[in-house]
């Protein structure tokens, strides 16, 4: 047992269900309790959806489990496939109709319904949402996919996209393209979009490109051992990694290399001169893994910043991401409990954080910009207009993406020497964020305390109280404060961990100019 | 102004009764608003990962602030008996109790999977109340979808709090349903004006302000979802003021009227009371009615607010109602409502989701209230729609909250309105 507040991953059902909804033509009879429902609304509201999840539940009562509850689930899917007339069938249990086995699959199979019938066994009170999506879109694969003759011309398989995934939609398109640049096809993209027919002629594929291993590893690895098609390991996002992956294509397909970088332009807005700002800013990434991995690859090589912290949360992915953590000489947090994610964070006091939406609320809490990228992600995660994160354009996304929350190069050393204007002062947050604007309280420069109420971050009144044996004299707080809200828990904590390495024992000015010298670069 | 009385009302009609899928919330969703009203309670639900998936996905904007709401999540070494469920919980709760010193009291909330490993959380909130009394008082029940549908929830809770209820011999009136703060103190005001001073609020803001009850309590039930609570409640002698709901200017004079004449408010001082805010009131519903008037409105069980709101829809800003679903319909507590119910829509009782949307195609009603799984699908089909669960988030009760009500219907037709010049790219984006 273990209390949880929020969760990044939700039940494994719910990835099923990720990989039914993003499907057409087939249908979902879900054994389930009332209530279980709600599962509909991430779609229809976070996702804008305009059709219902193909997902029908068998919504049993208390009063039914001492009854039949087992005729009800066969009275289900008998109504579903009336209704819905699917091309196939998946079944399976929410963790309520777990407990009660009524045995789904064995059911849906007496049935004799004249369609495949697939059952998912998802362990409910073990795995999570990832596994969901990996394991439904393995066993589809395994019951409909056939061994077949290539196709003509060298075609891909796109796999892994599903409903509710961090820009799964424009993704596909954006790498449709890198693939068209190199004279390959594509044969089915799957699941999004995929009907089971769709499925059933995977096997023509050349090779698959694995877009997102956390959802269609197993079934990329299947089909590598069943029919002989390779896949890719590299996942494009990111300028390096795209051309990574244009290599491994090429050394798969025996194509020659082929990049047409003329719609890439990220290489040029982080090289121009008003990205200098950007050099070293310490970010914190946190993520499913895939797009924790290519983002820490972005951060240090294509953007120039410090990785300070990073991890993932789902624990499929633990051991390349501690690997990589290694790599640039810190610690993985490997977690699902959002508490100590947050602690993380607190304690790093990084200058930007690149993460979920989770990671987002605990930004506005802590006063750190976030740029989100990855799922968990909420109804603003789905944009109208085109926004991939893989190939060029993602490329050109993501520098976007990832700037925008920041305040700008110029804006940071103005604010640095007119701090004390009283419009265009630290509390004011950056200019170009709409509805901040807050002039400054002046009774507050009266009340110092006060002012720091008002403009300060949660971090650093818990870092003050936290072990209580470096204090900080009244100068080195009034200096503190000339320091430009974006920088000063990072000043703050910097100064302390100098001071605890000299063992000074309280705080000057003084003290504090000789730890910006010492953490200068 | 309201419709005259309807010679036969909705009391006798036969109810449509289907079985199939149900397309609601369980019970937990209620503690999205409860934690909110409580500032003193932690609700801690002992199920899966999914009521935890639930009650994040139903907040929708989140309290990103540490909520007073959690998740024990039983894992497979509670299930198979490895672990004493019993004991785990017991340090869960201490460890939550213990880094939350604020909290004075906990709901153990029962949820599918604890219902049907049949965790005794009554003898697990016995345990702890015993243990952690006096700072902290313990208490569980039910939200499990098994055994309740959405608002349920709240009166679950509710109900599971009048037991420990301090004895009074008191006449006392007193107030049930959460309400929004805002709207719970206009409420006081409005019984202040009448002279009706010794109200009591259940539940409290806080827990110091728990109200006692007894024999000579008398009750009012400010939401139309209380059965169970009724029932507890009569159970410790107090005696319920049947009345229609405050919902619209009508309803919340009939549910002041039904309270004044328990009271022997004299008639003038009843007008003197509530003449000024419900010209108001009514004033502010027609000028929103214009929008609503002559339109069709079909409901989809949700809330149990449905039966009150169509009679507040239908007499008061003259829309016409084709179905009036219901998740559950309590014929003692709708028995004012389903009289004022002009004659004429089908009244459903529970579900089949498919046929009922078999039926609202047909039926092509000008406004759809459904839930959110419904809401966008039935909008890319050409009905506008208005999302029930926000009826349960907003304050609407009494008269100055009147308007708010019926705007609430207004916006999509409105919205709807505006938007038509882009309607023909609408239907070509698809």
């Amino acid at each position: 047992m273990k209390l949880t507040l929020w969760t990044y991953e939700g039940p494994p059902h719910v990835g099923a269900m990720r990989v039914a909804t993003a499907m057409k033509g087939l249908h979902y009879v879900l054994h389930a309790p009332q209530g279980d429902t709600y599962a509909d609304l991430l779609f229809t509201m976070i996702e804008r959806r305009d059709q219902r999840p193909p997902v029908t539940y068998t919504t049993f009562q208390a009063r039914d489990l001492g009854g039949d509850t087992a005729t009800l689930f066969k009275t289900a899917c008998q109504d579903a496939v009336d209704r819905f007339q699917p091309e196939a069938l998946i079944v399976g249990a929410s963790c309520t109709a777990e407990l009660i086995q009524d045995d789904p699959a064995g059911l849906a199979e007496s049935m004799g319904l004249g369609l495949p019938v697939i059952a998912l066994d998802l362990p409910s009170y073990q795995r999570k949402e990832g596994f969901g999506t990996d394991e439904t879109f393995l066993q589809i694969v395994r019951h409909l996919a056939k061994p077949m003759a290539r196709t003509e011309q060298i075609t891909a398989n796109l796999i892994g996209p599903t409903a509710l995934g961090f820009r799964h939609r424009d993704d596909i398109v954006e790498l449709t393209r890198l693939l068209a640049d190199m004279g390959i096809g594509v044969n089915v993209v799957a699941p999004m979009g995929a009907r089971p027919s769709d499925i059933a002629r995977m096997g023509q594929a050349h090779f698959n490109v694995l877009m997102y291993p956390e959802h269609a590893e197993t079934a990329a690895r299947w089909m590598e051992t069943n029919f002989k098609q390779p896949f890719t390991k590299i996942v494009p996002i990111g300028v390096g990694a795209t051309h990574d992956f244009l290599a491994e294509v090429a050394a798969i397909t025996g194509l020659p290399f082929k990049a047409d970088t003329t719609r890439l332009r990220m290489p040029w807005w982080t090289r121009s001169v008003d990205s200098t700002y950007l050099t070293g800013k310490r970010v914190f990434i946190f993520g499913d893994g895939t797009h924790v991995a290519a983002a820490a690859r972005i951060a240090r090589e294509e953007m120039g910043f410090e990785v300070a912290g990073l991890g993932c949360y789902n624990r499929e992915m633990a051991r390349p991401i501690r690997a990589l953590a290694k790599d640039y000489g810190i610690e993985a947090l490997i977690s699902d409990d959002y508490l100590e994610v947050e602690a993380a964070i607190e304690a790093l006091q990084p200058e930007m954080i690149l993460g979920t939406q989770m990671e987002r609320h605990i930004g506005k809490r802590l006063g750190i910009p976030c740029a989100v990228i990855s799922a968990p992600v909420h109804v603003q995660d789905f944009p109208a207009r085109f926004s991939p994160q893989m190939g060029w354009e993602g490329a050109n996304v993501i520098f976007d993406t990832w700037v925008h929350p920041l305040v700008m190069g110029l804006e940071e050393h103005l604010l640095h020497m007119f701090r004390d204007d009283f419009e265009f002062h630290d509390e004011a947050g950056a200019s170009h964020h709409g509805g901040q604007h807050k002039p400054r309280d002046v009774s507050a420069e009266a009340a110092p305390a006060a002012a720091e109420l008002v403009g300060s971050m949660p971090a650093e009144a818990a870092v003050a109280t936290q072990g209580g044996q470096v204090i900080w004299l009244s100068d080195a707080e009034n200096e503190l404060k000339k320091i430009p809200f974006f920088v000063r828990g990072k000043a703050r904590r910097n100064t302390e961990k100098f001071a605890e390495i000299k063992g000074v024992t309280a705080i000057s000015a003084e003290t504090l100019y000789e730890a910006k010298a010492h953490y200068a670069r | 102004m309201s419709a005259p009385l309807p010679t036969t009302g909705c009391t006798a009609t036969p109810v449509l009764k289907q079985r199939g899928q149900r397309e609601v919330f369980c019970g937990l969703t209620g503690i999205i608003w409860l934690h909110r009203k409580m500032q003193d309670a932690f609700f801690l639900v002992v199920g899966s990962r999914t009521c935890a998936h639930l009650l994040q996905s139903a907040a929708g904007v989140m309290i990103f602030a540490e909520p007073r709401f959690g998740t024990a999540i039983l894992d497979e070494k509670d299930l198979a008996g490895l672990a004493d469920a019993q004991t785990e919980l017991d340090r869960e709760v201490g460890r939550l109790l213990s880094r939350r010193p604020d909290i004075r009291q906990l709901f153990l909330v029962g949820s599918c999977p604890s219902e049907v490993i049949k965790l005794d959380l009554q003898r697990a909130a016995e345990r702890m109340t015993a243990r952690h009394a006096p700072h902290v008082r313990v208490l569980n029940y039910s939200g499990s979808g098994i055994e309740t549908t959405f608002t349920q929830g709240e009166d679950a809770c509710l109900a599971s709090m009048v037991p420990s209820l301090p004895e009074t011999a008191e006449k006392e009136l007193l107030l049930v349903g959460a309400l929004p703060d805002v709207v719970e103190d206009q409420a006081l005001a409005l019984l202040a004006a009448m002279g009706i001073t010794r109200v009591r609020c259940l539940p409290a803001r806080r827990s110091g302000d728990t109200p006692s009850v007894g024999p000579n309590t008398v009750f009012a039930l400010s939401q139309p979802f209380l059965g169970d609570t009724h029932a507890a409640l009569t159970r410790r002698g107090a005696r319920h003021i049947p009345a229609a709901f405050p919902f619209g200017a009508e309803g919340t004079t009939l549910w002041l009227q039904a309270i004044a004449d328990e009271f022997g408010v004299p008639a003038d001082v009843f007008t003197a009371a509530t003449a000024a805010p419900r010209a108001r009131a009514e004033k502010a519903v027609a000028a929103v009615a214009q929008t609503l008037s002559g339109k069709s409105v079909f409901f989809f069980p949700d809330s149990q607010l449905e039966i009150p709101l169509a009679r507040f829809l239908t007499r008061e800003c003259g829309m016409t109602a084709i179905e009036v679903g219901t998740p559950f319909l309590h014929r003692d507590l709708m028995e004012q409502e389903l009289a004022l119910l002009a004659e004429g829509p089908v009244i459903s009782e529970g579900q089949d989701v498919d046929l009922q949307l078999d039926r609202v195609r047909a039926a092509r009603p000008d406004l759809t209230v459904c839930g959110l799984g419904l809401a966008n699908p039935l909008e890319a089909e050409g009905l506008a729609t208005k999302w029930a669960i926000e009826l349960v988030f907003t304050p609407v009760h009494f008269y100055e909250q009147a308007a708010d009500l019926a705007a609430l219907f207004a916006r999509p037709l409105r919205r709807r309105a505006l938007l038509a010049p882009l309607a023909p790219q609408m239907e070509a984006a698809e």
